[in-house]
């Protein structure tokens, strides 16, 4: 017989903090439905799709309901679609991301991610239409989601396409400006991209995965907020012990309803990513974390080296717990989807070079950022380069996930509504970094990429 | 399949009776059972076995719901594996 107090514990997790599986994500190959006619194209991945995530939906509330874990999301990610509408003669690509936004729909999933390019040395002829394509599709779908790799450790960054990519998320954020420039909260620009990382807005299904998969993101900021209760004023050994172990339980839950999702579904398990995610709900914050921790309030002095602890702790706490590990794997900071962020944001104390800094240590990178809408492309290339820096010398994932929020300025709000949060829209410095954004060319890979 | 019922609520007259009488009516076999009073505050948790169970998993799943709703109390069931899972080595 299982502890009583076991039991209970469990149950106490899931009822009061927020324990939960945040998503099962279907990793779907689409490499076989190119077609140099874009409708041909289109008719292929909108049937692969719902061909093959046709039970998803229901497998995963199947599992929910039997195990009596919420699983919040259930989501599909597929191959970068600029390799596969690479073949098209058209040279927009919002057709595409139109077919996979009705067959997310039918599918019943809450986002679709990987209307994708990977550029980090140089662009083809069909990412760049994919990336000219970003605004579009993004303004004329609901689901989809898309990401950009602009830099990686073994390649350098490429500054032609982070200078693109400021002069896209400028342009999706004025085509979606009645939304408060929600495109943006769909396009991530990444360095060192991952290709089994479940969770949006930068999901897609990479080049070396198999036809079809299973990858399983976990959750559980509260769940250590309520362990790290338990031991206030202890040494940061003892932080760091309970993490693990509090790690460990969540993910030890991942990999049974990934395993189990898996073999419902017929299709491979692929890993179960180790991240620590927040919502804007309260007793939902990786803040909250870090200021159990002693922090008064998250961005002030030592928030980087609590950040360092926590991501550090989950992931050797989750590592033993799962027989594959992979994703981003760590904790992650999105401002307007954690209730302390947003409040740590909103009196001035989290700035975005704190930010900045907290990125070296954690999964991610600057994430649901927002900015004054007169933002100029160049300074969000420029602090897009900055975060590629980062994640290209230390061999890491990072990310910008920012927007510049039409008609809003320092001290105004926005409201994106539902796990996407609220985000009090912060300052930027006014100094230009223009020339050198204007210079192009690639920042060459660092001593780092020279590892054979 | 073995799964683990709970009921968490207030305490009065009848709680356990009235559980195991539905676990009866669907043909659940209670395999253990661990209860506690704390402060009038009544904790169980029971390990039972739906092998001979008719009804589909989520029919036992909505009659255990209603009945908690019924009765004031939190009453739910998990398959074991999840505290198994998060539990055991």
């Amino acid at each position: 017989m299982f502890n009583h107090s076991d039991i209970l514990q469990t149950i106490d997790m899931i009822d009061h903090q927020h324990l939960d599986v945040r998503t099962i994500t279907m990793g779907i190959s689409l490499r076989d439905c190119a077609h140099n006619d874009i409708d041909r194209c289109a008719r292929r991945i909108y049937d692969k799709v719902c061909r093959l995530a046709e039970h998803l939906v229901e497998t995963g509330c199947a599992i929910e309901t039997e195990y009596g874990i919420p699983i919040v999301h259930k989501r599909i990610s597929v191959t970068p679609i600029s390799l596969v509408g690479e073949s098209c003669s058209a040279a927009d690509y919002t057709p595409l991301a139109q077919a996979l936004d009705r067959a997310a729909q039918e599918c019943g999933v809450n986002f679709i991610g990987g209307f994708s390019a990977l550029v980090h040395k140089g662009m083809t002829v069909g990412d760049e239409r994919l990336i000219r394509s970003i605004p579009n599709a993004l303004a004329a779908t609901e689901l989809v989601c898309s990401s950009v790799n602009v830099a990686s450790t073994r390649a350098g960054i490429n500054m032609d396409a982070v200078a693109l990519m400021g002069r896209i998320i400028k342009k999706t954020a004025e085509m979606t400006a009645d939304a408060g420039g929600l495109g943006c909260a769909k396009l991530v620009v990444f360095a060192n991209a991952v290709e089994d990382n479940p969770f949006m807005a930068g999901a897609f299904h990479g080049v070396g995965e198999p036809e079809c998969v299973i990858n399983v993101g976990v959750s559980g900021p509260g769940v250590v907020h309520h362990a790290l209760q338990s031991v206030q004023g202890q040494p940061f050994d003892v932080v760091a012990e309970t993490i693990k172990k509090t790690a460990f339980r969540i993910t030890r839950m991942g990999q049974l309803v990934a395993q189990e999702a898996s073999r419902r579904l017929g299709v491979p398990f692929g890993v179960v990513d180790l991240s620590l995610a927040p919502t804007p709900a309260k007793g939902d914050s990786v803040a909250r974390v870090l200021e159990a921790m002693g922090l008064e309030v998250c961005g002030t002095h030592g928030t980087t080296a609590a950040l360092a602890l926590l991501n550090d702790a989950v992931k050797k706490g989750g590592l033993m717990a799962s027989g594959h590990v992979g994703g981003l794997s760590g904790a992650f900071i999105p401002v307007s989807e954690d209730e302390g962020m947003i409040a740590a944001a909103r009196t001035g104390v989290l700035c975005l070079d704190k930010l900045e800094a907290m990125t070296c240590v954690c999964s991610v990178g600057l994430d649901m950022i927002a900015v004054p809408g007169d933002t100029t492309a160049e300074t969000l290339s420029a602090i897009i380069a900055d975060e590629a820096a980062i994640g290209m010398v230390n061999n890491k994932t990072t990310a910008v996930r920012i927007i510049p929020v039409p008609g809003k300025t320092v001290g105004d709000c926005v409201e994106f509504g539902g796990l996407l949060g609220s985000a009090p829209v912060m300052p930027l410095h006014r100094e230009s970094a223009a020339g050198f954004i204007a210079r192009g060319g690639r920042i060459p890979a660092p001593l780092q990429s020279l590892r054979n | 399949m073995r799964a683990i019922v709970s009921v968490i609520g207030n305490d009065r007259v009848g709680i356990i009776a009235d559980v195991c009488c539905l676990l009866a009516s669907m043909n659940i076999n209670i395999l253990d059972i661990n209860q506690t009073v704390m402060k009038n505050f009544f904790t169980m948790t029971m390990l039972v076995d739906t092998a001979l169970c008719a009804e589909p998993y989520e029919a036992v799943h909505d009659a255990l719901n209603r009945k908690g709703e019924e009765m004031g109390l939190s009453i739910r069931i998990q398959r074991e594996d999840i505290f198994h899972a998060m539990h055991r080595i």
